[in-house]
C-alpha cells in the first residue's frame, strides 16, 4: 500500500531523512520507534505532504501512485490520515463543521453524496461514544483550549469518522492517561482491517500492549536501523538506542 | 442677525439667484458645484424653503472647509468640480432588457452569493418592467407597515409628505458642520431612507427585507434618517451583499438615528461597492458619516457592519449615549484585500450616568491592503458609573498587507470602567496544513478560518444576511492565498 524507497528529505536546509525505506502492506499495523530528533515526525509529515519539508530524492508510492506529485489534500482525500504530534489549534471553527467538511470531501472524492448536518451528527455522536469522549467537544473550536490529551483524542476522533485507508499517528499515545490511552487503543483497533494500514509513532511500550503491531521498526539520523517482530520493542525498552546507534555507525 | 456670516453670504450671493440658468428639465447638471447646482436639486425635488435654506448654509460652509487628511488612506486628490451632482436614475431605455444582456461575470458572482433569482435582475439594473415579481411584494409589505403606523419612504417623499419630522431631526444628530464629507452631503444630498416608528410599535418586519426588493438607486450622497419613538423598536438592514454596479466614485452618505425613551435601533449593514481590480485600478471611494443619537434613557442603539467593498473606506459608525442607562453597541467585520483601504472604527460618547458600551471589530487584511481600527471612547464629566468594553482582533493573510489600532480613549469620569483588548494573528501554515491533511482545500481552509474569526460579529446580523454576509466574505478574499 504504501511503499518508500530511498527518501532524503530535508527542513530549513538540514537533511533529517538519508535514504529511508519502508514498506507497509494492506492490513498491517507498523510501529515507527526512535530517539528524540531521530525524524519520525518528519517521515509522517512528508508522507501527509507538508511543504515545509523538501523531498530532495527517493520514492513515495501509495496504491503505486507517486504521492509526490499530489497535494495534501489530495493524498488526505484518498485515505491518508495523519494523526498530529501536536494538533494545532483554529480558534473559531467549530470542531464538528471542520470534521463534516473534512468528511464530504472525502466523499464527494470518491464519487458519493454529501450527508446534511443532520446525519453527520447521528454519525459523529456514535463514534464518540465509542471513544468515551463528551459530545460538547463538538462544538467547540478546532483544539481551541483543549489540554493535551484531549487534542490527542480529537484527532482519534476524526480519525474514526474519516475511516482512513492509511493512519499515521504521531506520538497519539504521549501524554495520554489510562483511560484516554485506552479509547484511543479502542479507537485503532475499531479501524483495523484487511483494506487499512496504520503506522504508529510511539516511544512506550504500553500503547503496544493494547495495540499489537505486526513490524516494529526503529528510526536513527534518518534511516530505518532496524526492524523486528513485536518482541523488538521491549527489547528496546530493556536497552535503550545506544546499541542499535553504535551498531549502526559501526 | 447682521453679524452672522452666513447671513451675509445669503445677502452677497442673492443676486446669482436669478442669474443663474440651469435647465432643470435636462437629467443631469453640467459637473461642478456652485450655489445654482444646490438651488437646483433642490428645486427638481421641489422642496420647501426650509430644505433649501438648510442646503444653502451647508454648502456655504462647505467652501471654507478643507478634505481631511488623518485618515490612514492614501488617494489621489478628488476634483469636486469633474463630479455630477444630480442625474437622474438611468432611463430603461438604455438598461438592459433581461439577465441575458447582463454581464456573465457579475451573474457569476450572484450565484456564489446566493442572491435570489428574483432580486438579481434589479440588482444588474435591469429595466424595471422586467422584474415583475417584486412589485406585488412591495405592496404587500407596504400595506403592513401602513398598519403599523411605520413610515418608511424615500428621503425625498418624506420632505413632501412630513416636513415637520424632517425638520425636526434632520442634522440633529449629525450637524451640517460636523466634518467635510457630511457638510458636502448635507448640501447636495439626492436621496436616501426616512423611518419613524411611532411610540410603542414594534416595527412588524426586518426593514431589510423591503428595502432589498424596493431600494432604488439612490445615488452617492445618501442621506438616511431613522426616529424610533418612544418604546419603539426596528431593525433595519442597508445595501446589500451583492456587488453594486455604481459608475460614481466618490460616495459620501450621511445617517442618522435617534432613539428615544426605551427605544431601540439596529442598524445592519452589508457593503460591497466595487472595490477596484487586484491591482488598485478603480473602485468605490466611500466616506460616510453614520451616527445614533440615544436620546431617550434606556434606549439602545446597535451598529454591525460587514465592510468588504470600496477602494477606499472611511466610516465610523458612533454613539451618542446622552439618556442615562442608554446602551451602544458596535460589531464590524472590515475586510480589505489587494490594494483596498479601509479606515474604520467608532466612536462611543458618553454622557447620561450608567451608560455602557460595547466595541467588537474585526479587522482581515490580505494582499497588498491596509486596514486601520479608530476608536474613541469618551466619557464626559457627568457619565458616571459609564463602562465599556472593547475588542478590537486583526488577522492578517499574507506578508505584504497590514493592519493598525489606533484607540483613543478620553476618561473625565473616575468612576468609568473601561476594558480594552487587541490581539494580531495570522492564518498560520500549520492551520492551513492541518485543514489539508484533512482533505479540505487550501481556500475553502482560509474562508473557514475567517469566518470562525468574524463569528461574533456574524451572530449579530439577521438571520437571512448572516449566510449571505459569510459567502460575501469568501468571494472577496478569493485568491487571497496561494
Ligand atoms: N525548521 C527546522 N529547521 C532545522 N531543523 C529542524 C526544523 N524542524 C525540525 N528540525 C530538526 O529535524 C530533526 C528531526 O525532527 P523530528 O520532529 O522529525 O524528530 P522526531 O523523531 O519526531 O523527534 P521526537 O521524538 O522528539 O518527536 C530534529 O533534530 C529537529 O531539530
Ligand atoms: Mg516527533
Amino acid at each position: 500500500m504504501l511503499e518508500i524507497k530511498n527518501l532524503n528529505a530535508s527542513i530549513g536546509g538540514s537533511e533529517i531523512l538519508r535514504g529511508l525505506s519502508l514498506c507497509v502492506r494492506a492490513g498491517e499495523v507498523h510501529a515507527i520507534m526512535g530517539p528524540n530528533g531521530s525524524g519520525k515526525s518528519t517521515l509522517a509529515q512528508v508522507v501527509a505532504g507538508n511543504d515545509a519539508y523538501v523531498v530532495n530524492s527517493g520514492s513515495l508510492l501509495f496504491d503505486g501512485q507517486d504521492l509526490l506529485a499530489l497535494e495534501p489534500e489530495e493524498r488526505a482525500r484518498r485515505g491518508i490520515f495523519l494523526g498530529f504530534q501536536y494538533p494545532v489549534e483554529i480558534p473559531g471553527v467549530n470542531n464538528a463543521y471542520l470534521l463534516k467538511a473534512a468528511f464530504n470531501a472525502r466523499r464527494k472524492h470518491a464519487g458519493l453524496s454529501e450527508i446534511d448536518a443532520f446525519e453527520f451528527l447521528k454519525l459523529a455522536k456514535e463514534k464518540m461514544a465509542m471513544l468515551d469522549m463528551d459530545p460538547k467537544f463538538l462544538n467547540r473550536g478546532v483544539n481551541e483550549g483543549f489540554s493535551g490529551g484531549e487534542k490527542k483524542r480529537n484527532e482519534i476522533l476524526q480519525m474514526a469518522i474519516l475511516e482512513p485507508r492509511l493512519a499515521v499517528l504521531d506520538e497519539t499515545d504521549s501524554g495520554l492517561d489510562i483511560d484516554a490511552l485506552r479509547a484511543v487503543a479502542n479507537g485503532v483497533n475499531a479501524l483495523r482491517g484487511p483494506d487499512r494500514a496504520i503506522i504508529l509513532v510511539t516511544h512506550y511500550q504500553r500503547l503496544l500492549d493494547y495495540i499489537e503491531p505486526d513490524f516494529v521498526h526503529v528510526l536513527s539520523d534518518g534511516r530505518i536501523v532496524r526492524s523486528g517482530d513485536k518482541s523488538l520493542a521491549p527489547e528496546l525498552e530493556e536497552k535503550g538506542y545506544d546499541w542499535l546507534r553504535e551498531a549502526a555507525n559501526a | 442677525m447682521a453679524t452672522d456670516p452666513d447671513n451675509i453670504e445669503n445677502l452677497v450671493n442673492r443676486r446669482y439667484r436669478h442669474g443663474f440658468v440651469t435647465d432643470i428639465e435636462s437629467d443631469s447638471l453640467p459637473p461642478g458645484l456652485d450655489e445654482g447646482v444646490v438651488r437646483a436639486i433642490s428645486a427638481r425635488k421641489n422642496e420647501p424653503e426650509f430644505m433649501l435654506e438648510w442646503r444653502l448654509r451647508a454648502y456655504r460652509h462647505w467652501r471654507k472647509l478643507k478634505e481631511p487628511t488623518w485618515a490612514h488612506v492614501h488617494y489621489p486628490a478628488i476634483d469636486y468640480d469633474a463630479i455630477s451632482y444630480f442625474s437622474a436614475p438611468k432611463s430603461d431605455a438604455d438598461r438592459p432588457k433581461s439577465l441575458d444582456e447582463v454581464d456573465p461575470k457579475l451573474l457569476e458572482t450572484y450565484d456564489k452569493l446566493g442572491i435570489p433569482l428574483h432580486e438579481r435582475a434589479r440588482l444588474a439594473g435591469v429595466a424595471v418592467d422586467a422584474v415583475f415579481d417584486s412589485v406585488s411584494v412591495a405592496t404587500t409589505f407596504k400595506a403592513k407597515l401602513a398598519e403599523a403606523g411605520v413610515i418608511f419612504c424615500p428621503f425625498s417623499e418624506a420632505v413632501q409628505k412630513h416636513p415637520e419630522l424632517v425638520q425636526k431631526y434632520l442634522g440633529s444628530v449629525v450637524p451640517q458642520r460636523d466634518n467635510f464629507f457630511a457638510t458636502l452631503n448635507s448640501a447636495v444630498f439626492s436621496d436616501g431612507s426616512f423611518v419613524y416608528i411611532p411610540k410603542g410599535v414594534r416595527c412588524p418586519m426586518e426593514l431589510s427585507t423591503y428595502f432589498r426588493i424596493n431600494a432604488a438607486n439612490t445615488g452617492q450622497f445618501e442621506r438616511t434618517l431613522i426616529i424610533a419613538d418612544e418604546d419603539s423598536h426596528v431593525s433595519y438592514l442597508e445595501g446589500c451583499t451583492a456587488p453594486m454596479r455604481d459608475e460614481n466614485q466618490l460616495h459620501a452618505a450621511v445617517v442618522e438615528l435617534v432613539a428615544l425613551k426605551n427605544a431601540r435601533i439596529k442598524y445592519s449593514t452589508v457593503q460591497n461597492w466595487y472595490p477596484g481590480d487586484e491591482n488598485g485600478v478603480g473602485g468605490i471611494y466611500n466616506f460616510v458619516t453614520k451616527r445614533g443619537d440615544c436620546r431617550g434613557a434606556n434606549s439602545k442603539i446597535s451598529w454591525t457592519q460587514v465592510e468588504t467593498g470600496s477602494a477606499i473606506t472611511w466610516k465610523y459608525p458612533s454613539c451618542i449615549l446622552r439618556g442615562d442607562n442608554s446602551v451602544g453597541e458596535f460589531y464590524s467585520v472590515a475586510v480589505a484585500n489587494n490594494y483596498q483601504q479601509a479606515d474604520t472604527g467608532t466612536k462611543m460618547i458618553h454622557i447620561g450616568r450608567n451608560t455602557s458600551s460595547t466595541i467588537v471589530s474585526k479587522g482581515i487584511s490580505a494582499g497588498h491592503a491596509q486596514n486601520a481600527y479608530r476608536g474613541l471612547v469618551r466619557v464626559m464629566p457627568q457619565a458616571a458609573g459609564a463602562r465599556n468594553h472593547t475588542q478590537c482582533d486583526s488577522l492578517l493573510i499574507g506578508k505584504d498587507c497590514g493592519a493598525h489600532t489606533f484607540p483613543y480613549m478620553e476618561i473625565k469620569n473616575p468612576s468609568a470602567r473601561i476594558e480594552h483588548e487587541a490581539t494580531t494573528s495570522k492564518i498560520s501554515a500549520d492551520q492551513l496544513f492541518y485543514c489539508r491533511q484533512r482533505g479540505i482545500a487550501e481556500e475553502d481552509a482560509v474562508n473557514m478560518i475567517v469566518n470562525g474569526f468574524c463569528k461574533e460579529v456574524f451572530k449579530e446580523l439577521p438571520m437571512e444576511f448572516a449566510v449571505e454576509a459569510q459567502n460575501l466574505l469568501n468571494v472577496s478574499l478569493e485568491g487571497a492565498v496561494g
